[in-house]
């Protein structure tokens, strides 16, 4: 009994030493969580010595693991304020690494495809149009029969980037909205109500009629709930659609620190509502040998990952980006 | 510990008296590990909450306002729905839970107690997160669609039942807080009806009481405090029950005469925006809510235990 008991141990310890991994923790966001695991997925076939573990707790939980250095990157959907940089120990860098669009569904009879603009979405969200019927919706809907029907708001209760991204965009194109409710990643919403995580609001958006609500392009899809185009700021009502948001992506301003919105941008086939996704790292990393293998998978995130992107419905950097941010991935220090 | 002195004294073996003082000293952490796990809660959430108690003191209890984006926090709309949508929650499980009980120990055929008392067991282990989803996909739009729309017909002359109607409210929540507490207070009303000696319905009936009057006179009345107690273990669950409750019940921090109106209750608010909370000031209210919550739940149950020692005038041995 004695000798099996002891064999058994120390086959035990064997196999553990044999399973020597480097482990390397990331917190953050939820919005790129499936891409990210794939990303992990695909690059243990590539170097099976290291292996990622990634938890999403959600941006704010990601940005504050960060700070206290407690993993060794993390991840956000909205870029952190200058006054959390400065609580880091070291200089913090915004790595972009996927785009997402933010649609606006809603439950109307015969689903038709809606076209609005910005101050029209800004105004249905502050509860100031409260009919479908309404002359603004109306009158860009020519040829669509609008019923007599109380809209109904719905938007997140928890806090989230897809708030931050769409409350980014109204804050762009309606002054009321900037000076009365703002952009963060929860708001105290003039009208509605709350429901939680983008699969919250998508049920109660099919659930209730004549409702409306905001969420990611990926569940509008999955869902088949019917989306809104939006009239960018060159005039044209746009689709959304990954390559409507690659174009955003492409047109907007990026200065250096990568720390950017891509609401509203400029670009004639561009969707106006859409937003990145950030990887959180430390210039100087604190150790070598985690540093040099969490350098070498983004390399291949920004050289192979990427092309993974679209499949599962979030748009990659253009290429102008991505040289940009594979340049910045250089100067990582370990 | 006394020992009793006897003729011929017959002393405990050494191994027994280990085990007696072995017993006694982890009953008696036992205890005391509970007492600090409180403690422990209590000064944690304290720590958490200071930021927030010393920018905002007293002041966060009365104020209305919750908006992460200029920093302005206040508890009453929580409060506000939480005790609400526990009120509605007792007002409903309460009369059912105990109708129930007595239908199972006075009027059913003794073969039913054991399956139907099961069935409301299972009720109990149904997972809070199911309750909601049920609650999202089939209670709201058959509330919105015809419960709501009856009162608002019927009753709509009382302020409760006015306002527009979207499906998520406050009434919502309740009701399902209700089916949430209902087997807790079914099963502890049926043990304490149970528990009323035969005697005191037999002498009712000698006294030529009808069986309602039986049942109101002999029964209820021996059994008024432990019902209350009942009615007290299902609102220190209701007030804590967060999943069911956050997809039911709007979500929206207001105050509203209107049972139709969204609400919001401090266990929703604190797990929908916990993981977001990104500014030390933001986290800090949420912990105040925490301690929010916890001394309303004290304080409830501290009203309740000296209703029910009030009651207890005319009572004999539990």
């Amino acid at each position: 009994m004695k000798k099996l008991l002891f064999s058994a141990l120390c086959s035990l310890a064997l196999a553990g030493a044999a399973q020597a991994q480097m482990l390397i923790n990331g917190a953050g966001a939820t919005f790129p969580y499936p891409i990210y695991s794939k990303w992990f997925n695909e690059y243990a076939k590539v170097d099976p010595s290291v292996r990622f573990n990634y938890q999403s707790i959600g941006s704010g939980g990601g940005q504050k693991q960060i700070l206290a250095q407690t993993v060794d990157f993390g991840a956000s959907d909205g870029p952190m304020t200058d006054a959390s940089l400065a609580k880091a120990p070291g200089k913090i860098l915004h790595i972009p690494t996927v785009a997402g669009a933010d649609v606006v569904s809603y439950n109307i009879a015969g689903s038709p495809t809606l076209r609005l603009d910005g101050p029209t979405v800004a105004n249905i969200f502050l509860g100031k149009i409260t009919k479908w019927n309404d002359p603004a919706i109306a009158g860009q809907n020519p040829g669509v029969t609008l019923p007599d029907q109380e809209i109904v708001v719905v938007h997140r209760s928890d806090g989230s980037g897809t708030t931050y991204i769409f409350t980014d965009y109204l804050s762009s194109v309606s002054a009321e909205w900037k000076s009365s409710v703002g952009k963060a990643t929860s708001v105290s919403w003039p009208a509605g109500f709350g429901a939680k995580g983008n699969e919250g609001v998508a049920g109660q958006i099919k659930q209730s009629p004549g409702s409306i609500g905001y969420v990611e392009l990926a569940y509008a899809v999955q869902n088949k709930l019917p989306y809104a185009d939006i009239k960018n700021s060159s005039g044209n009502y746009i689709t959304p659609s990954l390559e409507s948001v690659t174009l955003a992506l492409a047109a907007a301003v990026i200065p250096d620190d990568f720390r950017f919105s891509m609401v509203n941008p400029s670009g004639e086939r561009a969707y106006p509502i859409s937003g990145c996704t950030w990887l959180l790292v430390y210039e100087q990393q604190k150790d070598a040998a985690k540093g040099q293998k969490l350098v070498e998978f983004l390399k291949w995130a920004y050289n192979d990952g990427e092309k993974m992107a679209s499949d599962l419905n979030y748009a990659p950097l253009p290429d102008s980006v991505r040289l940009r941010v594979l340049d910045r991935v250089a100067t990582i220090k370990f | 510990m006394t020992t009793a002195h006897t003729t011929a004294p017959v002393l405990p073996q050494s191994s027994s008296r280990l085990s007696d003082f072995a017993f006694k000293w982890i009953a008696c952490a036992a205890a005391l590990a509970i007492l600090a796990l409180i403690a422990l809660v209590g000064t944690e959430l304290y720590k958490g909450a200071h930021l927030a108690v010393a920018r905002f003191g007293i002041g966060f209890l009365a104020s209305s306002k919750w908006n992460p984006v200029t920093e302005e926090y206040g508890a009453l709309p929580f409060i506000f729905g939480t005790l609400v949508s526990s009120l509605i929650a007792l007002l409903i499980a309460v009369p059912l839970g105990v109708a129930t009980a007595l239908f199972l120990t006075d009027l059913a055929p003794s073969g039913l107690r054991t399956p139907i008392m099961t069935v409301i067991e299972m009720l109990a282990a149904v997972p809070s997160v199911i309750f909601g989803l049920w609650g999202v996909f089939l209670l709201i739009p058959w509330l919105r669609d015809h419960l709501f729309v009856w009162l608002k017909d019927t009753l709509g002359f009382l302020p409760l039942f006015q306002g527009p109607i979207f499906g998520p409210s406050m009434l919502a929540g309740g009701i399902i807080v209700a089916i949430m507490i209902l087997p807790i207070v079914t099963t502890i009303s049926y043990e304490i009806l149970r528990s009323v000696p035969g005697l005191q319905r037999e002498a009712a009936y000698a006294l030529g009481a009808t069986r309602w009057e039986v049942t109101r006179i002999a029964v209820l009345s021996y059994a008024r405090r432990g019902l209350f107690g009942a009615a007290i273990l299902g609102l220190g669950r209701a007030l804590g029950e967060t999943m069911a409750v956050t997809m039911v019940i709007g979500n929206r921090p207001v105050i509203s005469a209107s049972l139709f109106a969204p609400g919001y209750t401090l266990a929703s608010v604190v797990a929908n925006e916990f993981t977001e909370a990104t500014t030390d000031m933001y986290l800090s209210a949420l912990f105040e809510l925490g301690l929010v919550l916890l001394a309303v739940t004290i304080l409830v149950n501290a009203a309740a235990q000296l209703m029910i020692r009030s009651m207890g005038g005319n009572m004999k041995v539990q």
